[in-house]
């Protein structure tokens, strides 16, 4: 008897410590999923939500491990990538939480990826519908770094002004000649609110606008959660005489021979060899398994790794 | 023609809280009118009260009871009753005043302490200037002083600069306040003879003059204040 | 002289409690006119100040603004997005400390030009070209344009404000001891500056200052508060030169003359 009932109580003990589907409660996937729910209803609105404890900590992707655990199903495919590569410590680390908790399938491929969670970059290949691309978002206040209070910048966003956010880009200019900010470039999102893109690069920004995915933002330790439904209109912001422009890099990929895309220098020795090569890794490998090629790269079946 | 001014009945006293409530009286019952074209002069020993008529004529004193009753803007103003603003249009452009000491604004220059008065009338200021210079010069006063401010001037000096703000517009009441009490002969006699000018000009003129030659070269009327003195009481 | 006033206040008054911040207050101010509200400490010129530019929410009263197109509004009754566009747009508010009125960390050309962008101006060169501008007329140098009010001596800095406040022609400026704390010839250039501007602009201002001689030089009329109370007013040369109240009358005789 002992036996029997030694076997249900560590059955009953293994069940009790098993983790609810993608980690999260369900409770708190209904909070998150109502926020979501409510940003975007107000595209560009940062809507509060009560961050919960994950288990990595506060400037490691909380915010978007949140609200990927609230949308992710058992049927969805995710893909992880930070700076643009699936192989990073923590594109490689998240992809495993959820593989455990959620026990998805992932995959590199953005194509083939119904979810993505990115750190700081947008994928080059252009996104489809049924797409979700969620966002790691440090500070998610566009305006923060000039108006410190949070009272403050909540009637700004509430009133809609915005003066601050254009003071921030003239000093660019009257700094640097020119718009410095080369990432986390200040958006206008429907002719209504300002949002900052989380610190994608502003060559990045154009992919933004009218996507056909739904774009997610999640800030964990500012707990704030905000949203880009598919088609959203979103525009830089600029001045008339020093309109936006997206950084060009005048070469193609080293190892795939793209152009136009977003570049990721490495050094290679300690002579000062570098080469330039695709940020987004999975375009980088399609490409080469398409056959193309660049300069230092011989075509798929070489691991850049 | 109708009579520009019109003083009715004032009567005024300082009541000096400072000293417990003493009552000052200043002057009762004063009356008395001036005539366009001419020159009024008020008389009397020191200390009577005519400085202090002159300014609440222009509304810088209050007045206790009575009126001061002004032809301004076709129509009739009592300033000792007038609110602020209305007073200060009566001063803008209906009665002009030369204070006995000029209270000097830092910065500013003789030529634009002189043109000012017109500047304020919407008058540019470049021709302001140049009428504002026109008058210094009558006066005698040093090309090289016009474009300092007189903060650093002598009496007379400064005193030559308020006359030239007072006599620049047109204001068809003119008030004098001891005008030449700094000034030497010549130019006692250039005062003597703007004046003259005004009269012609058929403005009013009520002044205060101690040199005797001054107001008896100006004085058309002499009003004798003394004969509105207060009683004083002791405290 | 124009026909109606700019600002009507009725009755207003500011209670903390039982303290009495300032009660009963009644006036007009006309377009033009600089008003001067002078007291020592503790009088309520500071309190009646905030109550007026909508920094305080007074307990009593009303205050009523014209507005650009004529129309008259409640300033209490207008929503806030209302009363921050006009402390924007036509009003202007120096503050005693100018580190409160300014961006520190910001250029002064990003200072004066923040209200432009905030009513849509985006013409950088532009931008740039009425900030010179205006930095010129409170006799900042141009080549400071760039530069932060951080290095800027207090007597700049004011004078920074007074250009960030004015460049969109406000028709009404709130002044709280605009000279306060400052060297005596940087006081005397900044009075002169404000005066300048005051007149060629036609702009109407409150002045709160505890300085008899600042009231003097800048106002045309004046208010005396004492407790919370206005207990004298009139004319500033006539309130400075026959003065009527017990109060006033101390006031006046405890000035030192130099």
């Amino acid at each position: 008897m002992t036996e029997a009932t030694g076997t249900r109580s560590s059955e009953a003990a293994r069940s009790l410590a098993t983790y609810n589907f993608a980690y999260l409660d369900e409770q708190t996937k209904r909070m998150i999923r109502r926020a979501i729910l409510k940003a975007i209803a107000i595209p560009g609105y940062q809507v509060p939500f009560a961050s919960r404890e994950m288990p990595m900590p506060y400037g490691w992707g909380t915010g978007g491990v949140q609200v990927t655990a609230a949308v992710i199903g058992p049927d969805d495919v995710l893909k992880v990538i930070d700076q643009g590569a699936d192989d990073t410590t923590n594109a490689v680390s998240i992809r495993a939480f959820f593989k455990k908790v959620a026990r998805v399938a992932v995959t590199t491929r953005t194509a083939e990826a119904t979810i993505i969670q990115t750190r700081h970059r947008i994928p080059e290949q252009p996104l489809a519908d049924g797409q979700i691309l969620v966002y790691q978002v440090p500070i998610p206040e566009p305006l923060r770094f000039l108006e410190p209070r949070e009272t403050e910048t909540r009637k700004m966003h509430a009133l809609e002004e915005y003066g601050l956010m254009h003071v921030k880009l003239y000093e660019d200019i009257a700094r640097n000649g020119r718009i410095a900010t080369t990432y986390a470039y200040p958006v206008k999102v429907e002719g209504r609110y300002v949002m900052d893109p989380s610190p994608t690069p502003k060559f990045d920004n154009p992919k933004m606008h009218r996507s056909r995915a739904l774009q997610l933002f999640g800030a964990g330790r500012e707990k704030r959660i905000y949203a880009l439904p598919p088609f959203t209109e979103v525009v830089s912001l600029d001045f008339e005489d020093h309109p936006f422009e997206i950084q060009s890099f005048g070469r193609p990929c080293a190892l795939c021979g793209a152009e136009g895309v977003y570049l990721d220098e490495v050094i290679l020795d300690d002579r000062g060899g570098r080469m330039f090569v695709c940020s987004d890794t999975d375009h980088c490998e399609t490409r080469r398994a398409d056959g193309h090629h660049g300069e230092l790269g011989a075509p798929a079946g070489e691991a850049a790794e | 023609m109708p009579v520009p001014l019109v003083v009715s009945e004032i009567s005024k006293s300082f009541v000096m809280h400072l000293r417990g409530g003493m009552r000052l009286p200043v002057i009762s019952g004063a009356s008395f009118s001036i005539e366009a074209g001419r020159c009024a002069v008020l008389g009397g020993p020191s200390g009577v009260g005519k400085s202090s008529i002159l300014k609440m004529v222009y509304g810088n004193y209050g007045v206790d009871s009575g009126q001061i009753i002004v032809r301004h803007d076709g129509r009739l103003v009592d300033v000792a009753s007038a609110d602020p603003r209305t007073v200060l249009d009566v001063r803008r452009r209906t009665i002009g005043y030369v204070s006995q000491f000029l209270r000097a604004v830092p910065r500013v220059s003789a030529l634009d302490v002189a043109a000012e008065p017109l500047v304020e009338r919407g008058e540019s200021r470049q021709s302001a200037r140049e009428k504002a210079a026109m008058l210094l010069h009558r006066l005698n006063l040093p090309e090289a002083l016009w474009g300092l401010p007189p903060a650093t001037f002598s009496g007379g000096e400064q005193q030559r600069v308020n006359i030239a703000r007072g006599f620049i517009t047109d204001h068809p009441i003119l008030l004098l306040d001891e005008p030449t009490a700094s000034l030497d002969a010549v130019n006692r006699a250039v005062v003597v003879d703007l004046v003259a000018e005004k009269k012609r000009q058929g403005v009013a003129l009520l002044g205060i003059f101690h040199d005797r030659d001054v107001r008896e070269a100006v004085a058309d009327v002499v009003i004798d204040v003394s004969g509105f003195a207060a009683a004083r009481t002791a405290a | 002289m124009s026909d109606e006033p700019l600002l009507r206040v009725s009755a207003l008054s500011k209670y903390y409690g039982a303290r009495t911040g300032c009660e009963d207050v009644t006036f007009e101010l006309w377009p033009g006119e600089v008003l001067a509200v002078v007291g020592e400490s503790g009088s309520g010129k500071t309190t009646l100040l905030n109550c007026l530019s909508t920094r305080l929410t007074p307990s009593a009263g009303c205050v009523s603004y014209r507005m650009r197109d004529g129309e008259w509004r409640d300033l209490y009754r207008m929503s806030e997005a209302e009363r921050r566009l006009l402390m924007r747009t036509d009003w202007g508010f120096v503050h005693q400390n100018p580190a409160d009125g300014l961006r520190m960390t910001v250029s002064a050309g990003a200072n004066v030009g923040e209200r432009l962008m905030a009513v849509g101006e985006r013409h950088y060169g532009r931008i740039r070209d009425t900030a010179t501008e205006w930095l010129g007329r409170v006799e900042i140098g141009a080549d400071r344009i760039d530069d932060q009010p951080r290095a800027f001596s207090g007597g700049m800095r004011q004078r920074l404000q007074i250009a960030r406040n004015l460049v969109t022609a406000p028709r009404l400026v709130f002044m709280d001891e605009p000279t306060g704390g400052l060297d005596v010839s940087v006081q005397a250039r900044l009075l002169d500056l404000l005066r300048g501007l005051v007149n060629d602009l036609g702009l109407a201002a409150i002045v709160v200052t505890h300085d008899l001689a600042v009231a003097r030089l800048l106002s045309r009329r004046m208010m005396v508060m004492k407790d919370g109370h206005v207990i004298e007013a009139g004319l500033t040369d006539r309130v400075l030169d026959d003065p009527r109240a017990p109060y006033t009358q101390l006031l006046v005789s405890s000035v030192l003359a130099v």
